[in-house]
């Protein structure tokens, strides 16, 4: 039981808010919550299927080829001492981590407005729930990746990691970031003008194009006009992109200043998008 | 007690109507420049009162305005009010669905709401799955749902399917289920928004018990909105009606709910003599008729079992002899329910002078109609014959009440209600 005290109020609601306010202890309070979730969305995605979480693998794996006979057979770009399926693999792991957190958080308001319009939990927790299950589909993924480049070096491939893979897991939170936070900006703007949700799907897939998934920043320099070569470079996920391939497999080349820069874009969208979330989750079902 | 729980204070809600288009991105546009520039939300100022039946003048409309009460600790506060008062519109409020446009509610305890039942079941998963991931979207940790997985197996009567997948559940079972995780909620302030209208009998049994264990047992404070008046007369400590999205009266449950009754219907229906749909030979006319409560207020919503007066005004060209007054109760498939007719129950019989402004009046001491919407058909005859016959004379719903005094909700919607006796006898 809490204290008689007049004035001592446990929460207020009210129509004021701040730039700002997140509850951390609230969050934290609703953590069961989050896992829930995290174990729904994985428990419930191939059910009823007969491969099952295979699906996991088939996707990556065919595009990979796909992106190899296009891009390397036909396209003759150049992927050095690497393999050019091992290459493609690597980025569309990364890519697909990037977008299936910007796909499924951008449909967070819209989609569950069936349960956000009768009970109240923090509204956060489902776009974090998404990016952790998606981290975990990422594994699986990434398990592949390494059964390749396994693979690779067995039959004969000069492969090597560099020892940037320390950086593997800032890697993973930049790519969060970006995704989340983009996913949170486009969310929070759908509720009331669902124009964006057109955008959005056909905006991934053209931005795959320019964010160095299916070929080297070096071949991006060396073929571009020179204004789409600058727009792919100071693209952070160019840099995410890069420095994915150049930790796994030692291509390219590592640049701290443009590290940092990806970090700080990554660290800014991030934020914003909390505070446009934090914004619109209070008054949203009243526009969706 | 004067430990106050919740705190409502100049609570408004503003919404938009019509739809969302180019339009109101101007609007938006426009807001977002005042706000920029330090001022108030231009919009805020416009806006009709919340009366679903006019036509609005504005694109506009304050859903609630200004609801102002208190909530102690412990109490059961029922809110009442027709459909579009603004109910709904201030427990998403008080739920943290959405914020208020102006005022501020202070509370002291936890809200959790149970607005519908079953939000956020998964269909593919399991019984049991479901009744976590439903447990902690409305607010309970893994630990407390555990605590209580065998209790709300147990009273959702679904032992036997809980670890098949929801989607092969009946739509009575998913309810049941539902019901079950939010009944076992513990939350310092508990909203309930009609709930008790699901499942069956049994089940509704169960569900309105289990409320009535919460609010009395546990001392646990809690909202509950209805249209069930038995219910919120069985349930509630105190209870404010709201009208038009504002506050019309806050007290006492009994007087709370006769307000409400009363609202809207305290005029009589007086204009029986413009009718030209009638039949017979018109020496006697009927001219209105008003139906009162025991304390003679009129009211057209009505609750079975209490004791109602029929008053029925007429006029007379010359002395009827032998006037037979017969009223029948219609309900809305047109079935008549039972009749009532002086002529049943006088041993002499009726013999009415010329008049202007005679009344007759029937007296109904415990109403029999189960829930549901009725006409009453007029008719007089004479030595002659038929003198008057009108239909649809007054409309009038039946809307809960508790003809048995058993504290249960009716179910039956057919037939009349018959006092009975019940034994088991072996």
């Amino acid at each position: 039981m809490l204290s008689n005290k007049e004035d001592e109020w446990l929460y207020t609601i009210s129509a004021k808010r701040k730039l700002i306010d997140f509850n951390f202890k609230e969050i934290w309070r609703y953590r069961d919550l989050l896992f829930l979730f995290v174990k729904r969305d994985i428990v419930t995605l191939y059910k009823q299927t007969i491969l099952g979480p295979l699906w996991y693998l088939i996707q990556p794996l065919f595009t990979s080829i796909i992106f190899t006979l296009i891009f390397n057979n036909l396209g003759q770009i150049q992927t050095g001492s690497v393999p050019p399926f091992l290459f493609n693999l690597a980025g569309i792991t990364a890519w697909n981590y990037f977008r299936d957190c910007l796909n499924n958080t951008s449909s967070t308001f819209t989609k569950n407005q069936n349960i956000f319009g009768k009970v109240y939990f923090p509204r956060v927790i489902l776009p974090m729930s998404i990016t952790i299950s998606n981290l975990l589909k990422f594994g699986i993924q990434f398990l592949i990746f390494i059964g390749f480049f396994v693979y690779y070096s067995v039959i004969g491939f000069e492969l090597s990691i560099n020892s940037n893979i320390i950086l593997f897991p800032i890697y993973i939170v930049i790519m969060a970031m970006l995704g989340l936070g983009l996913g949170m900006i486009f969310s929070s703007l759908t509720t009331k003008y669902r124009d964006l949700t057109v955008l959005l799907t056909f905006a991934v897939q053209l931005l795959m194009y320019v964010s160095a998934v299916p070929y080297p920043m070096s071949e991006a320099k060396a073929k571009f006009p020179p204004l789409v070569a600058r727009i792919v470079e100071y693209n952070p996920l160019t840099q995410i992109m890069e420095g994915f391939r150049y930790m796994l497999l030692d291509i390219g080349e590592f640049n701290l200043a443009r590290f940092l820069y990806t970090f700080c874009i990554s660290l800014f969208i991030f934020l914003l998008g909390l505070v446009i979330f934090n914004r619109t989750e209070k008054t949203f079902i009243d526009t969706v | 007690m004067s430990d106050v729980i919740l705190k409502v204070e100049h609570i408004s809600k503003q919404y938009r109507l019509g739809l969302v288009g180019t339009g109101t991105l101007s609007h938006d546009l426009k807001r977002w420049l005042y706000k920029i520039r330090g001022k108030d939300d231009p919009y805020l100022k416009v806006g009709d009162t919340n009366d679903r039946s006019k036509t609005a003048e504005s694109d506009y409309v304050w859903a609630i305005k200004d609801i102002n009460f208190e909530v102690k600790r412990g109490e059961v506060l029922g809110i009442i009010g027709k459909n579009g008062a603004g109910k709904s519109t201030l427990l998403k409020i008080l739920s943290r669905v959405t914020s208020p446009t102006t005022g501020q509610i202070k509370t002291k305890g936890r809200i959790a709401s149970l607005l519908e039942v079953g939000t956020g079941f998964h269909p593919e998963l399991t019984g049991k799955e479901n009744i976590y991931l439903n447990g902690a979207i409305l607010g309970m940790t893994k630990t407390e749902i555990k605590a209580k997985e065998q209790e709300i197996v147990e009273f959702s009567g679904c032992q036997r399917y809980i670890d098949t997948p929801v989607k092969r559940y009946s739509s009575g079972m998913r309810v049941r289920l539902a019901f079950a995780v939010a009944a076992f909620l513990e939350p310092d302030i508990l909203v309930v928004d009609e709930v008790l209208a699901v499942g069956d009998a049994e089940f509704q049994k169960k569900a309105v018990g289990k409320m009535q264990d919460i609010s009395r047992g546990d001392g646990r404070t809690v909202l509950f909105v209805s249209h069930n008046m038995a219910a919120v007369k069985s349930l509630c400590t105190r209870a404010i009606v709201l009208e038009h999205g504002k506050v019309a009266y806050n007290g006492s449950t009994q007087d709370a709910v006769s307000f409400y009754l009363s609202d809207g219907n305290r005029e009589i229906i007086d204009n029986l003599l413009e009718r030209k749909d009638r039949k017979g030979i018109g020496d006697f006319l009927f001219k209105g008729i008003s139906i009162l409560n025991e304390a003679n207020e009129k009211h057209l919503n009505l609750l079975s079992g209490e004791l109602y007066r029929f008053r029925i005004e007429f006029s007379t060209k010359k002395t009827i002899i032998d006037a037979k007054i017969r009223a029948r109760f219609i309900d809305s498939k047109g079935q008549i329910r039972f009749l009532l007719n002086n002529y049943f129950i006088d041993t002499v019989t009726l013999n009415l002078e010329k008049t202007d402004k005679g009344i007759v009046e029937y007296t109904i001491e415990k109403l029999p109609l189960p829930n549901g919407n009725y006409t009453i058909q007029l008719t007089c005859f004479s030595e002659n014959g038929l003198e008057d016959d009108l239909e649809n004379t007054v409309d009038f719903n039946l809307i809960g009440g508790d003809f048995f005094n058993s504290g249960r909700e009716q179910f039956s919607k057919e037939g009349v209600l018959v006092e009975h006796k019940f034994k088991v006898l072996k």
